[in-house]
Protein backbone atom coordinates (compact mmCIF):
# COMPACT_ATOMS: atom_id res chain seq x y z
CA UNK A 1 0.00 0.00 0.00
CA UNK A 2 2.70 2.71 0.80
CA UNK A 3 5.03 3.54 -2.02
CA UNK A 4 6.83 5.89 0.21
CA UNK A 5 9.65 5.85 2.71
CA UNK A 6 7.51 4.67 5.37
CA UNK A 7 7.43 0.95 6.00
CA UNK A 8 6.27 1.35 9.87
CA UNK A 9 3.23 1.98 11.00
CA UNK A 10 2.18 5.40 11.71
CA UNK A 11 -0.69 3.78 14.65
CA UNK A 12 1.67 3.15 16.94
CA UNK A 13 1.25 2.26 20.69
CA UNK A 14 0.83 4.32 23.89
CA UNK A 15 1.99 3.43 27.20
CA UNK A 16 -1.32 2.52 28.29
CA UNK A 17 -1.82 0.64 25.61
CA UNK A 18 -4.26 2.27 23.70
CA UNK A 19 -3.64 3.62 19.71
CA UNK A 20 -4.11 7.15 20.09
CA UNK A 21 -4.64 7.24 16.17
CA UNK A 22 -7.87 5.61 16.58
CA UNK A 23 -8.96 7.51 19.10
CA UNK A 24 -8.53 11.02 17.20
CA UNK A 25 -10.11 8.86 14.23
CA UNK A 26 -12.70 8.20 16.28
CA UNK A 27 -13.00 12.03 17.45
CA UNK A 28 -13.00 13.02 13.51
CA UNK A 29 -16.37 10.42 13.30
CA UNK A 30 -18.02 12.35 16.62
CA UNK A 31 -17.38 15.87 14.82
CA UNK A 32 -19.04 14.45 11.85
CA UNK A 33 -23.23 14.61 10.87
CA UNK A 34 -25.43 12.80 12.68
CA UNK A 35 -26.17 9.05 11.61
CA UNK A 36 -28.59 6.39 12.82
CA UNK A 37 -30.32 3.30 11.59
CA UNK A 38 -32.66 1.52 13.11
CA UNK A 39 -33.73 -2.41 12.39
CA UNK A 40 -37.30 -3.92 12.37
CA UNK A 41 -39.39 -6.74 12.50
CA UNK A 42 -39.11 -7.18 8.62
CA UNK A 43 -36.78 -4.42 7.04
CA UNK A 44 -33.84 -1.87 7.83
CA UNK A 45 -33.38 1.90 7.95
CA UNK A 46 -30.69 3.96 7.96
CA UNK A 47 -30.69 7.98 8.02
CA UNK A 48 -28.42 10.90 7.93
CA UNK A 49 -28.33 14.57 8.06
CA UNK A 50 -27.22 16.12 5.20
CA UNK A 51 -25.71 19.40 6.51
CA UNK A 52 -24.31 21.23 3.51
CA UNK A 53 -21.80 23.80 3.82
CA UNK A 54 -23.50 26.55 2.32
CA UNK A 55 -26.95 27.37 0.18
CA UNK A 56 -25.11 27.42 -3.15
CA UNK A 57 -24.54 24.00 -3.11
CA UNK A 58 -26.32 21.45 -5.69
CA UNK A 59 -27.69 19.33 -2.98
CA UNK A 60 -29.38 16.57 -5.21
CA UNK A 61 -25.53 15.61 -6.69
CA UNK A 62 -24.40 14.69 -2.61
CA UNK A 63 -24.89 11.69 -2.15
CA UNK A 64 -24.76 10.42 1.55
CA UNK A 65 -26.06 6.84 1.69
CA UNK A 66 -24.59 4.62 -0.74
CA UNK A 67 -25.95 1.12 -2.22
CA UNK A 68 -22.71 -1.76 -2.41
CA UNK A 69 -25.73 -4.54 -3.80
CA UNK A 70 -29.17 -4.45 -4.44
CA UNK A 71 -29.39 -5.72 -0.69
CA UNK A 72 -27.14 -3.52 1.34
CA UNK A 73 -27.15 -0.15 1.63
CA UNK A 74 -24.32 1.87 3.93
CA UNK A 75 -23.95 5.56 5.42
CA UNK A 76 -21.67 6.86 7.03
CA UNK A 77 -20.06 10.14 9.94
CA UNK A 78 -17.37 11.56 9.43
CA UNK A 79 -14.46 12.53 6.28
CA UNK A 80 -16.62 11.61 3.54
CA UNK A 81 -13.91 11.08 0.64
CA UNK A 82 -12.88 8.24 2.59
CA UNK A 83 -16.50 6.83 2.99
CA UNK A 84 -16.26 7.13 -0.63
CA UNK A 85 -13.00 4.89 -1.12
CA UNK A 86 -14.43 2.18 1.48
CA UNK A 87 -17.42 2.19 -0.80
CA UNK A 88 -15.49 1.35 -3.69
CA UNK A 89 -13.64 -1.51 -1.75
CA UNK A 90 -16.91 -3.03 -0.40
CA UNK A 91 -18.59 -2.88 -3.90
CA UNK A 92 -15.48 -4.57 -5.78
CA UNK A 93 -15.75 -7.29 -2.85
CA UNK A 94 -19.17 -8.07 -3.15
CA UNK A 95 -18.91 -7.93 -7.15
CA UNK A 96 -15.96 -10.29 -6.43
CA UNK A 97 -18.19 -12.24 -4.96
CA UNK A 98 -20.48 -12.52 -7.06
CA UNK A 99 -18.82 -13.41 -9.78
CA UNK A 100 -17.08 -16.44 -7.96
CA UNK A 101 -20.56 -18.18 -5.94
CA UNK A 102 -22.86 -15.72 -8.40
CA UNK A 103 -24.62 -15.38 -5.08
CA UNK A 104 -25.12 -11.97 -3.25
CA UNK A 105 -22.36 -11.37 -0.95
CA UNK A 106 -24.43 -11.88 2.80
CA UNK A 107 -24.32 -8.99 5.03
CA UNK A 108 -22.38 -10.21 7.58
CA UNK A 109 -19.45 -11.10 5.35
CA UNK A 110 -18.94 -8.19 3.41
CA UNK A 111 -19.03 -6.36 6.98
CA UNK A 112 -16.50 -8.68 8.23
CA UNK A 113 -14.25 -7.88 4.31
CA UNK A 114 -14.70 -4.04 5.28
CA UNK A 115 -13.98 -4.35 8.70
CA UNK A 116 -10.64 -6.03 7.58
CA UNK A 117 -9.82 -3.21 5.05
CA UNK A 118 -10.20 -0.45 7.65
CA UNK A 119 -7.70 -2.87 10.23
CA UNK A 120 -5.72 -3.16 7.46
CA UNK A 121 -5.14 1.16 7.38
CA UNK A 122 -4.23 0.81 11.66
CA UNK A 123 -1.44 -1.24 10.95
CA UNK A 124 0.33 -0.95 7.56
CA UNK A 125 3.43 1.29 6.56
CA UNK A 126 2.29 5.20 5.73
CA UNK A 127 -1.28 5.18 5.93
CA UNK A 128 -3.49 6.25 8.52
CA UNK A 129 -7.00 4.87 9.90
CA UNK A 130 -10.42 5.91 7.94
CA UNK A 131 -11.88 8.48 9.58
CA UNK A 132 -15.43 7.47 9.28
CA UNK A 133 -17.39 4.98 11.28
CA UNK A 134 -20.07 2.77 8.72
CA UNK A 135 -23.73 2.16 9.42
CA UNK A 136 -24.23 -1.01 6.96
CA UNK A 137 -28.35 -2.14 6.33
CA UNK A 138 -28.61 -4.79 4.51
CA UNK A 139 -31.53 -7.97 4.19
CA UNK A 140 -30.39 -11.43 3.43
CA UNK A 141 -31.24 -14.99 3.85
CA UNK A 142 -30.71 -14.65 7.79
CA UNK A 143 -33.22 -11.44 7.45
CA UNK A 144 -32.68 -7.58 7.90
CA UNK A 145 -29.77 -6.68 9.75
CA UNK A 146 -27.82 -3.60 10.85
CA UNK A 147 -24.05 -3.21 11.27
CA UNK A 148 -21.93 -0.60 12.53
CA UNK A 149 -18.05 -1.02 11.43
CA UNK A 150 -15.69 1.84 13.57
CA UNK A 151 -12.15 3.08 12.51
CA UNK A 152 -10.58 0.86 14.13
CA UNK A 153 -11.94 -1.94 12.33
CA UNK A 154 -14.53 -3.51 15.14
CA UNK A 155 -17.69 -3.87 14.05
CA UNK A 156 -21.17 -4.80 15.93
CA UNK A 157 -24.75 -5.59 14.91
CA UNK A 158 -27.36 -3.43 16.24
CA UNK A 159 -30.98 -3.34 17.09
CA UNK A 160 -30.57 0.51 16.25
CA UNK A 161 -27.97 2.80 16.91
CA UNK A 162 -26.80 6.37 15.85
CA UNK A 163 -22.83 8.02 15.27
CA UNK A 164 -21.71 11.08 14.64
CA UNK A 165 -22.36 14.33 16.25
CA UNK A 166 -25.29 14.17 18.29
CA UNK A 167 -24.81 10.10 18.95
CA UNK A 168 -25.42 10.14 22.71
CA UNK A 169 -28.65 12.34 22.82
CA UNK A 170 -30.09 9.59 19.99
CA UNK A 171 -29.07 6.61 21.27
CA UNK A 172 -30.72 7.35 24.23
CA UNK A 173 -34.07 8.49 22.55
CA UNK A 174 -33.79 4.99 20.39
CA UNK A 175 -33.67 2.61 23.58
CA UNK A 176 -36.86 4.42 24.86
CA UNK A 177 -38.72 4.28 21.41
CA UNK A 178 -37.25 1.08 20.59
CA UNK A 179 -39.19 -2.63 20.43
CA UNK A 180 -38.67 -5.81 18.53
CA UNK A 181 -41.77 -5.97 17.04
CA UNK A 182 -41.83 -2.75 15.02
CA UNK A 183 -42.40 -2.53 11.49
CA UNK A 184 -40.42 -0.78 8.89
CA UNK A 185 -43.02 1.98 8.10
CA UNK A 186 -42.65 2.67 12.19
CA UNK A 187 -39.28 2.32 11.91
CA UNK A 188 -38.80 4.63 9.50
CA UNK A 189 -40.82 7.19 11.78
CA UNK A 190 -38.80 6.59 14.56
CA UNK A 191 -35.87 7.66 12.67
CA UNK A 192 -37.13 10.30 11.70
CA UNK A 193 -37.93 11.56 14.93
CA UNK A 194 -34.36 10.69 16.29
CA UNK A 195 -32.77 12.33 13.84
CA UNK A 196 -35.29 15.93 14.25
CA UNK A 197 -34.47 15.79 18.21
CA UNK A 198 -30.78 17.12 17.64
CA UNK A 199 -31.59 19.00 14.21
CA UNK A 200 -30.83 22.72 14.11
CA UNK A 201 -33.95 23.79 12.13
CA UNK A 202 -36.54 22.45 9.92
CA UNK A 203 -36.26 18.91 9.25
CA UNK A 204 -37.34 18.79 5.27
CA UNK A 205 -36.30 15.75 2.13
CA UNK A 206 -33.96 18.26 1.22
CA UNK A 207 -31.55 18.44 4.35
CA UNK A 208 -32.05 14.39 5.02
CA UNK A 209 -31.35 11.02 3.38
CA UNK A 210 -32.88 7.91 4.36
CA UNK A 211 -32.19 4.66 2.75
CA UNK A 212 -34.68 1.47 3.60
CA UNK A 213 -34.70 -2.23 2.64
CA UNK A 214 -37.77 -4.03 2.99
CA UNK A 215 -38.13 -8.06 2.41
CA UNK A 216 -38.14 -7.45 -1.43
CA UNK A 217 -34.52 -7.29 -0.56
CA UNK A 218 -34.16 -4.35 -2.62
CA UNK A 219 -32.40 -0.95 -1.26
CA UNK A 220 -33.39 1.91 -1.73
CA UNK A 221 -32.21 5.48 -0.93
CA UNK A 222 -35.85 7.40 -0.78
CA UNK A 223 -36.38 10.43 -2.93
CA UNK A 224 -37.44 14.12 -1.71
CA UNK A 225 -40.51 13.85 -2.10
CA UNK A 226 -41.00 10.15 -0.66
CA UNK A 227 -39.29 12.12 2.72
CA UNK A 228 -41.10 14.85 2.95
CA UNK A 229 -44.53 12.32 2.83
CA UNK A 230 -42.79 10.68 5.69
CA UNK A 231 -42.12 13.86 7.68
CA UNK A 232 -45.57 14.96 7.06
CA UNK A 233 -46.66 11.37 8.64
CA UNK A 234 -45.16 12.65 11.35
CA UNK A 235 -45.51 16.07 12.28
CA UNK B 1 -2.60 -40.24 -27.31
CA UNK B 2 -5.14 -38.02 -24.96
CA UNK B 3 -4.00 -36.88 -21.77
CA UNK B 4 -8.31 -37.33 -21.26
CA UNK B 5 -7.87 -40.91 -21.63
CA UNK B 6 -4.53 -41.35 -19.70
CA UNK B 7 -5.98 -42.76 -16.98
CA UNK B 8 -9.99 -43.45 -18.23
CA UNK B 9 -13.78 -42.70 -16.38
CA UNK B 10 -17.19 -43.15 -16.53
CA UNK B 11 -19.07 -40.83 -14.75
CA UNK B 12 -23.04 -40.78 -14.73
CA UNK B 13 -25.43 -38.25 -12.89
CA UNK B 14 -29.63 -38.17 -13.07
CA UNK B 15 -32.26 -36.33 -11.85
CA UNK B 16 -35.39 -38.07 -10.04
CA UNK B 17 -38.23 -36.58 -7.50
CA UNK B 18 -36.71 -34.76 -4.98
CA UNK B 19 -33.54 -36.89 -5.41
CA UNK B 20 -30.43 -37.18 -7.36
CA UNK B 21 -27.76 -40.58 -7.94
CA UNK B 22 -24.63 -39.64 -9.30
CA UNK B 23 -22.33 -42.93 -9.74
CA UNK B 24 -18.74 -43.70 -11.32
CA UNK B 25 -16.39 -46.72 -12.75
CA UNK B 26 -14.04 -47.78 -10.15
CA UNK B 27 -10.89 -48.73 -12.42
CA UNK B 28 -7.67 -47.23 -12.03
CA UNK B 29 -5.16 -47.72 -14.76
CA UNK B 30 -2.45 -46.13 -16.72
CA UNK B 31 -3.42 -46.40 -20.49
CA UNK B 32 -3.55 -50.38 -20.83
CA UNK B 33 -2.65 -51.47 -17.64
CA UNK B 34 -4.98 -51.50 -14.94
CA UNK B 35 -3.94 -50.95 -11.42
CA UNK B 36 -6.63 -51.11 -8.70
CA UNK B 37 -10.51 -51.71 -8.91
CA UNK B 38 -11.14 -49.70 -6.42
CA UNK B 39 -10.72 -45.68 -7.16
CA UNK B 40 -14.31 -44.17 -7.25
CA UNK B 41 -14.21 -40.87 -8.74
CA UNK B 42 -16.94 -39.77 -7.10
CA UNK B 43 -16.41 -37.21 -3.81
CA UNK B 44 -18.60 -36.16 -1.01
CA UNK B 45 -18.68 -32.58 -0.68
CA UNK B 46 -21.33 -32.27 2.16
CA UNK B 47 -24.18 -34.10 2.88
CA UNK B 48 -26.14 -33.01 0.03
CA UNK B 49 -23.60 -32.13 -2.96
CA UNK B 50 -21.48 -34.62 -4.43
CA UNK B 51 -18.90 -34.21 -7.28
CA UNK B 52 -17.83 -36.43 -10.11
CA UNK B 53 -14.32 -35.89 -11.89
CA UNK B 54 -13.17 -37.47 -15.00
CA UNK B 55 -9.78 -37.07 -16.99
CA UNK B 56 -6.46 -37.21 -15.96
CA UNK B 57 -6.63 -38.42 -12.36
CA UNK B 58 -3.53 -36.81 -10.69
CA UNK B 59 -5.93 -33.33 -11.72
CA UNK B 60 -9.16 -34.68 -10.72
CA UNK B 61 -7.31 -35.80 -6.71
CA UNK B 62 -5.57 -32.04 -6.71
CA UNK B 63 -8.81 -30.24 -7.67
CA UNK B 64 -10.91 -32.33 -5.00
CA UNK B 65 -8.42 -31.42 -2.59
CA UNK B 66 -8.62 -27.62 -3.37
CA UNK B 67 -12.08 -27.74 -3.71
CA UNK B 68 -12.70 -29.35 -0.08
CA UNK B 69 -10.13 -26.49 1.08
CA UNK B 70 -12.77 -23.69 -0.52
CA UNK B 71 -15.70 -25.33 0.92
CA UNK B 72 -14.56 -25.69 4.44
CA UNK B 73 -13.35 -21.93 4.33
CA UNK B 74 -16.48 -20.99 3.39
CA UNK B 75 -18.21 -23.29 5.80
CA UNK B 76 -16.19 -21.90 8.49
CA UNK B 77 -16.95 -18.17 7.35
CA UNK B 78 -20.70 -18.43 6.23
CA UNK B 79 -21.78 -20.65 8.94
CA UNK B 80 -23.24 -23.01 6.08
CA UNK B 81 -22.48 -25.45 3.64
CA UNK B 82 -22.56 -24.20 0.25
CA UNK B 83 -25.85 -24.54 -2.10
CA UNK B 84 -25.18 -27.11 -4.95
CA UNK B 85 -25.54 -23.92 -7.42
CA UNK B 86 -23.12 -21.57 -5.72
CA UNK B 87 -20.41 -24.90 -5.54
CA UNK B 88 -20.97 -25.24 -9.19
CA UNK B 89 -20.19 -21.53 -10.06
CA UNK B 90 -17.07 -21.77 -7.62
CA UNK B 91 -16.31 -24.71 -9.96
CA UNK B 92 -16.27 -22.77 -13.29
CA UNK B 93 -14.20 -19.63 -11.83
CA UNK B 94 -11.81 -22.02 -10.24
CA UNK B 95 -11.54 -23.84 -13.53
CA UNK B 96 -11.59 -20.62 -15.52
CA UNK B 97 -8.61 -19.09 -13.71
CA UNK B 98 -6.26 -21.75 -15.09
CA UNK B 99 -7.42 -21.03 -18.68
CA UNK B 100 -3.54 -21.28 -19.91
CA UNK B 101 -2.81 -24.08 -18.09
CA UNK B 102 -6.13 -25.69 -17.33
CA UNK B 103 -6.29 -28.68 -14.87
CA UNK B 104 -7.28 -31.85 -17.30
CA UNK B 105 -10.35 -33.09 -15.34
CA UNK B 106 -14.10 -32.11 -16.43
CA UNK B 107 -16.38 -32.28 -13.40
CA UNK B 108 -20.03 -33.53 -12.63
CA UNK B 109 -21.85 -31.68 -9.81
CA UNK B 110 -24.68 -33.32 -8.35
CA UNK B 111 -26.89 -32.24 -5.30
CA UNK B 112 -29.98 -31.21 -3.56
CA UNK B 113 -30.49 -27.53 -3.08
CA UNK B 114 -31.65 -26.40 0.32
CA UNK B 115 -35.53 -26.20 -0.75
CA UNK B 116 -35.12 -29.98 -2.15
CA UNK B 117 -34.87 -29.48 -5.60
CA UNK B 118 -32.56 -31.59 -7.63
CA UNK B 119 -29.14 -29.83 -9.39
CA UNK B 120 -27.21 -31.35 -11.65
CA UNK B 121 -24.19 -29.65 -14.04
CA UNK B 122 -21.30 -30.40 -15.84
CA UNK B 123 -17.83 -28.54 -17.00
CA UNK B 124 -15.75 -28.66 -19.66
CA UNK B 125 -12.09 -28.86 -18.56
CA UNK B 126 -11.68 -24.69 -18.56
CA UNK B 127 -15.04 -24.44 -16.77
CA UNK B 128 -17.96 -23.69 -19.17
CA UNK B 129 -20.54 -24.31 -16.97
CA UNK B 130 -24.11 -26.40 -18.14
CA UNK B 131 -27.02 -27.19 -15.68
CA UNK B 132 -29.37 -30.09 -16.61
CA UNK B 133 -32.69 -31.66 -15.79
CA UNK B 134 -31.93 -34.62 -16.47
CA UNK B 135 -28.76 -36.40 -16.90
CA UNK B 136 -24.96 -35.31 -16.75
CA UNK B 137 -21.97 -37.72 -17.82
CA UNK B 138 -18.14 -37.65 -18.23
CA UNK B 139 -15.88 -40.02 -19.27
CA UNK B 140 -13.89 -41.37 -21.75
CA UNK B 141 -16.95 -42.96 -23.78
CA UNK B 142 -18.91 -40.49 -23.67
CA UNK B 143 -20.97 -41.12 -26.90
CA UNK B 144 -22.34 -45.00 -25.18
CA UNK B 145 -22.90 -43.08 -21.95
CA UNK B 146 -25.02 -40.12 -23.64
CA UNK B 147 -26.95 -43.12 -25.89
CA UNK B 148 -27.36 -45.26 -22.59
CA UNK B 149 -29.19 -41.80 -20.66
CA UNK B 150 -30.79 -40.69 -23.19
CA UNK B 151 -32.99 -43.84 -24.05
CA UNK B 152 -32.77 -44.92 -20.34
CA UNK B 153 -33.71 -41.75 -18.34
CA UNK B 154 -37.62 -40.26 -17.42
CA UNK B 155 -38.87 -38.00 -15.51
CA UNK B 156 -40.06 -38.31 -11.64
CA UNK B 157 -38.33 -41.49 -10.88
CA UNK B 158 -38.08 -42.49 -7.18
CA UNK B 159 -34.97 -43.39 -5.43
CA UNK B 160 -34.47 -47.11 -6.13
CA UNK B 161 -35.97 -46.94 -9.68
CA UNK B 162 -33.21 -43.89 -10.12
CA UNK B 163 -30.61 -46.07 -9.01
CA UNK B 164 -31.56 -48.81 -11.11
CA UNK B 165 -31.21 -46.57 -14.25
CA UNK B 166 -28.20 -45.41 -13.37
CA UNK B 167 -26.57 -48.42 -12.37
CA UNK B 168 -27.49 -49.79 -15.90
CA UNK B 169 -26.86 -46.79 -18.16
CA UNK B 170 -23.27 -46.40 -15.94
CA UNK B 171 -22.33 -50.39 -17.05
CA UNK B 172 -23.35 -50.56 -20.02
CA UNK B 173 -22.06 -47.34 -21.41
CA UNK B 174 -18.75 -48.31 -20.06
CA UNK B 175 -19.20 -51.84 -21.49
CA UNK B 176 -17.66 -51.55 -24.52
CA UNK B 177 -14.81 -49.20 -22.58
CA UNK B 178 -11.26 -50.33 -22.44
CA UNK B 179 -10.57 -47.54 -20.08
CA UNK B 180 -13.01 -47.83 -17.50
CA UNK B 181 -15.35 -49.99 -15.67
CA UNK B 182 -14.14 -52.87 -13.22
CA UNK B 183 -16.95 -52.21 -10.60
CA UNK B 184 -18.89 -49.10 -9.70
CA UNK B 185 -20.32 -47.31 -6.72
CA UNK B 186 -23.66 -45.38 -7.01
CA UNK B 187 -24.46 -42.55 -3.97
CA UNK B 188 -28.58 -41.95 -4.27
CA UNK B 189 -29.06 -38.75 -2.76
CA UNK B 190 -32.69 -37.63 -0.80
CA UNK B 191 -33.79 -34.95 1.84
CA UNK B 192 -32.77 -37.36 4.71
CA UNK B 193 -30.49 -39.96 3.80
CA UNK B 194 -27.28 -40.90 1.22
CA UNK B 195 -27.57 -44.32 0.01
CA UNK B 196 -24.13 -46.08 -1.30
CA UNK B 197 -24.16 -49.04 -3.44
CA UNK B 198 -21.72 -51.05 -4.74
CA UNK B 199 -21.55 -52.85 -7.81
CA UNK B 200 -19.96 -56.24 -9.12
CA UNK B 201 -19.53 -55.97 -12.93
CA UNK B 202 -17.38 -57.54 -15.14
CA UNK B 203 -13.67 -57.23 -14.18
CA UNK B 204 -12.24 -56.51 -17.71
Amino acid sequence: MAESQYSFSLTTFSPSGKLVQIEYALNAVAAGATSLGISAADGVVIATEKKLPSTLVDESTVQKIMTITPSIGVVYSGMGPDFRVLVRRARKTAQTYYQTYKEHIPVAQLVRETAAVMQEFTQTGGVRPFGVSLMMAGYDDNGPQLYQIDPSGSYFAWKASAIGKNMTNAKAFLEKRYSDEVGIEDAVHTALLTLKEGFEGQLSGANIEVGVVGPNRSFKVLTEAEVNDYLQEVE
Amino acid sequence: MSIFSYNGAAIVAMAGKECVAIGSDLRFGVQMQTITCDTPKVFKIHDKLYLGLSGLLTDAQTLHQKLMFRHNLYKLREERDMKPSTFGHMLSNALYERRFGPYFAAPVVAGLEPDGTPFLCGMDTIGAIETAKDFMITGTSPESLYGMCESMWRPDMEPDELFETVAQCLMSGFDRDALAGWGAVIHVITKDKVISRTLKTRMD
